[in-house]
């Protein structure tokens, strides 16, 4: 029996449609707000790695004491479709309220925290305290030979401080991770 | 004034208010306190299953063939792995299920204790959720929540890890009523702006199908009305997905039979030259889709789900609607009623012809033999022979379940049970036991093969106990049948331990459990043999021995797209090419 199909016909496949800007990797900040209760944060990290998304950093912390919820803030990188898929499944999750895309919901404010250590003597070591100054960074700590500059801003401010930093001796650094809140009301 | 009780009566009255009549499960220590209380009492029903996974895929039998959900109770630690398959069976096949664990005592936790396990950590990805209970006067809102969350949305399996000193300890008993409200309410009604879009593209169609699946069985009977209703008033050609047989009857007039891998060949060919393509409530899975890039180029697509995440997962979409399929079908034949029923009936009859060219290339006919029995014939002898009994059939997995899906025909939902996201071979034999449990004077019948069976095969010694009639059809190659058809397409024949050797007498193996067995390898007495099947009332295996290299077709190799079935034996040669290889 041979049947005469017409091969090859698709013309215009579904994959054609799309955009080809679609396949472009975007980062985005998503703020989810759960219930704080045990395993949440299993949850949410068990969705990334079991469909194999990316998290580029993730905070977590109690903003609701009283009514247990707490806001993740995940920034992620992907093509607008893994992002919508991401945003979806994180919706399916049962202790989850609500799904903020930070990045297309409008003006958002976002910010990171840093500890960066700095070892150094003489002229490095005002070279250091320098820059601090100009990235509005603060001394928490001081010894003879190191500082421990506390710096907040977006993560690009403090890629670039730790960027100066590294020839001036920079030992240890500590980040906290995007915090993130849409602007106005 | 609610009453004090022990956790352990908790979860006993939690179920009976829940309506639950039936419990698959296997007893150990850290269930014992639920044991005790379920010996105390006549409401439920326990049936005691063989292997923990029996239990759950005999709770998914009992769901799928009720619409209620299946309840299982198990131990901890081993009890509970050995439940993980069926919950992300389940889970993949959206059925409603709870499972309910035993744990040690919350003290001793953490301690690797004596069958300890983390349950919840093992079992997060395969449910729809999980709660491990610390407190006994938690214990009644948290069985209802779970109730709640496996049965609304798109269904699923969901655990509650009840430590053993928390079953002990007494607490109030909270009613479903008094149970806090869960913030989980998922949207059913369509957004009726995008049913209005869907309906008027609808009305354009000339060449228009619609695409169900399972989710039209989730959403109840009415829904299968309704989209019985929607394909009588507008003539469209229907196909579905293995999930959604039934919904639509394989007997209707507009019935082009199942899509996909092994659909037919004017189901497949429909689905890639239709300009109107209306999804209701299935997810285009890569066993339906093929290559997706060549997937239905020219069609307008509507999509129904209840799912926000299914919607262009896998295929963009035009329409997304969003809600449960009852109530979005209903608002979709509100509104094209009362736009005048409009349909483009000359370019649909148009369309239909062409069908019916693709309908003449009888795609499922297969060569007979009077030799041997040819599994096809099998299920068409089956097929005639149960036309108008009351009649369920569940599967395992491999060549006969999908023989099954192309020979068998049904006319009414809930009537199919079978492994489909999964594939979970072993799934067969135990769903029977719970469809059988549900329906007690049903004929029902699991078609089965040889290596499938044994998977689950400790399982008659649950039918034999609790006397329950299944019928256990093994259409027997003595091969792993659809592991070698892929070997001999795809892997030049090198048959890599896909022989079911060292294979049991299967006639002896129904009598060593108190079952009926029954051979039959001769085509002259496979009447006689269903009949003898049919009449005995008990359990009974039928060991069918058929051809043993029988392939099945029409097939999608993998990579492939729609127009690019191949129909038998001798286009097989090259068909597949590198890409289709690494696919699995
Ligand atoms: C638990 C499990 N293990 C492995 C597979 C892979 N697999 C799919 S079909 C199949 C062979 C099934 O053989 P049988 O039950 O005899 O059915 P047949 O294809 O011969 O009809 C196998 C091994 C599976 N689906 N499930
Ligand atoms: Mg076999």
């Amino acid at each position: 029996m041979t049947l005469h199909l017409k091969k090859g016909s698709s013309r215009k496949s579904a994959y054609d449609l799309k955009n080809p800007l679609d396949e472009q990797l975007e980062t985005h900040t998503l703020a989810v707000l759960v219930d704080n209760e045990a395993g949440v944060l299993a949850r949410v990290i068990g969705l990334f790695s079991g469909r194999g998304y990316n998290i580029d950093s993730l905070t977590v912390a109690e903003t609701d004491s009283k009514g247990h919820r707490s806001r993740i803030t995940i920034v992620t990188t992907g093509t607008p479709a893994v992002i919508e898929q991401i945003k979806a499944q994180l919706g399916l999750i049962i202790p989850v309220y609500k799904v903020n895309d930070l990045t297309v919901d409008g003006p958002s404010v976002e910010r990171e925290m840093a500890l960066l250590k700095v070892a150094g003597k003489g002229e490095k070591r005002v070279e250091a305290m320098r820059l601090a100054d100009i990235f509005r960074a603060n001394v928490v700590d001081t010894t003879l030979e190191s500082f421990i500059f506390e710096i907040t801003g977006t993560p690009e401010k403090i890629d670039a401080f730790t960027d100066l930093m590294r020839p001036l001796g920079l030992v240890d650094i500590a980040r906290t991770g995007v915090s993130a809140l849409s602007r106005g009301l | 004034m609610s009453r004090e009780m022990t956790g352990a009566r908790i979860v006993i009255e939690a179920l009976i208010e829940q309506g639950v009549d039936t419990v698959f499960g296997y007893p150990g220590g850290a269930v014992l306190p639920i044991y005790d209380a379920l010996f105390q009492q006549n409401d439920i029903k326990h049936i005691l299953v063989r292997h923990e996974q029996g239990a759950t895929h005999a709770a998914e039998g009992y769901a799928r063939s009720t619409g209620k959900p299946g309840v299982v109770l198990v131990t901890s630690g081993p009890g509970a792995t050995n439940a993980v398959t069926g919950m992300t069976d389940a889970l993949m096949d959206s059925i409603p299920m709870i499972v309910l664990t035993g744990q040690v005592p919350t003290f001793m936790i953490g301690n690797d204790a004596f069958q300890e396990a983390d349950t919840v950590g093992i079992t997060r990805p395969c449910t729809k959720h999980n709660w491990l209970v610390k407190d006994t006067s938690e214990l009644a809102e948290t069985i209802h929540q779970a109730f709640h969350i496996a049965t609304s949305g798109r269904p699923g399996p969901v655990l509650v890890d009840i430590p053993k000193d928390v079953q002990f300890a007494s607490a109030p008993y909270k009613t479903k009523a008094k149970a806090p409200t869960s913030h989980y309410n998922p949207q059913v009604k369509g957004d009726l702006a995008a049913i209005t879009r869907a309906v008027e593209a609808f009305e354009q169609a000339e060449r228009p199908i619609i695409y169900s699946g399972g989710g039209v069985i989730n959403s109840g009977v009415g829904a299968s009305q309704l989209l019985r209703e929607l394909v009588a008033g507008s003539d469209a050609p229907i196909t579905s997905t293995l999930m959604g047989l039934g919904a639509y009857p394989a007997s209707g007039d507009n019935w082009l039979g199942m899509l996909g891998m092994h659909g037919t060949v004017e189901a497949n060919l429909a689905m890639h030259d239709c300009d109107y393509m209306l999804c209701v409530g299935a997810r285009f899975d890569d066993r339906i889709t093929g290559r997706t890039d060549a997937f239905s180029p020219d069609s307008f697509k509507v999509h129904m789900d209840i799912d926000p995440s299914s919607i262009n997962k896998i295929i963009h979409v035009d329409v997304p609607i969003i809600g449960d399929i009852g109530h979005i079908l209903e608002d979709f034949l509100k509104v094209w009623k009362a736009r005048g029923r409009k349909t483009k009936s000359a370019e649909i009859k148009k369309w239909w012809a062409q069908i019916k060219g693709w309908q003449a290339t009888k795609c499922l006919d297969y060569r007979n033999s009077d030799e041997l029995i040819k599994p096809q014939h099998a299920l068409e002898r089956l097929e005639a022979l149960t036309k108008n009994m009351d009649r369920y059939i569940t599967t395992e997995v491999g060549q006969h379940q999908m023989w099954a899906a192309q020979y068998l025909g049904f006319n009414d939902p809930h009537r199919f049970m079978t492994s489909g996201g999964l594939g979970t071979m072993g799934y067969g034999l135990p769903a029977s036991i719970g469809v059988q449990v549900a329906h007690p004077d049903a004929l029902v019948v699991n078609i089965a093969g040889d290596a499938s069976f044994l998977m689950n095969m400790q399982e008659m010694g649950t039918a034999a106990q609790f006397n329950l009639p299944v019928k256990q059809f093994i259409l027997n190659n003595e091969r792993l049948g659809m592991v070698r058809q892929w070997q001999q397409l795809l892997h030049g024949e090198r048959y890599s331990q896909s022989w079911s050797q060292s294979l049991p007498d299967f006639v002896k193996l129904a009598e060593a459990f108190g079952a009926k067995g029954i051979l039959v390898s001769d085509p002259a007495d496979l009447d006689e043999a269903i009949k003898e099947m049919l009449a005995h009332d008990g359990p009974v295996i039928l060991d069918c021995l058929v051809e043993k290299h029988e392939n099945c077709f029409p097939m999608i190799p993998s990579g492939k797209a729609h127009n690019e079935m191949i129909l038998t034996d001798e286009e097989t040669a090259d068909a597949i090419d590198a890409m289709g290889k690494t696919r699995v």
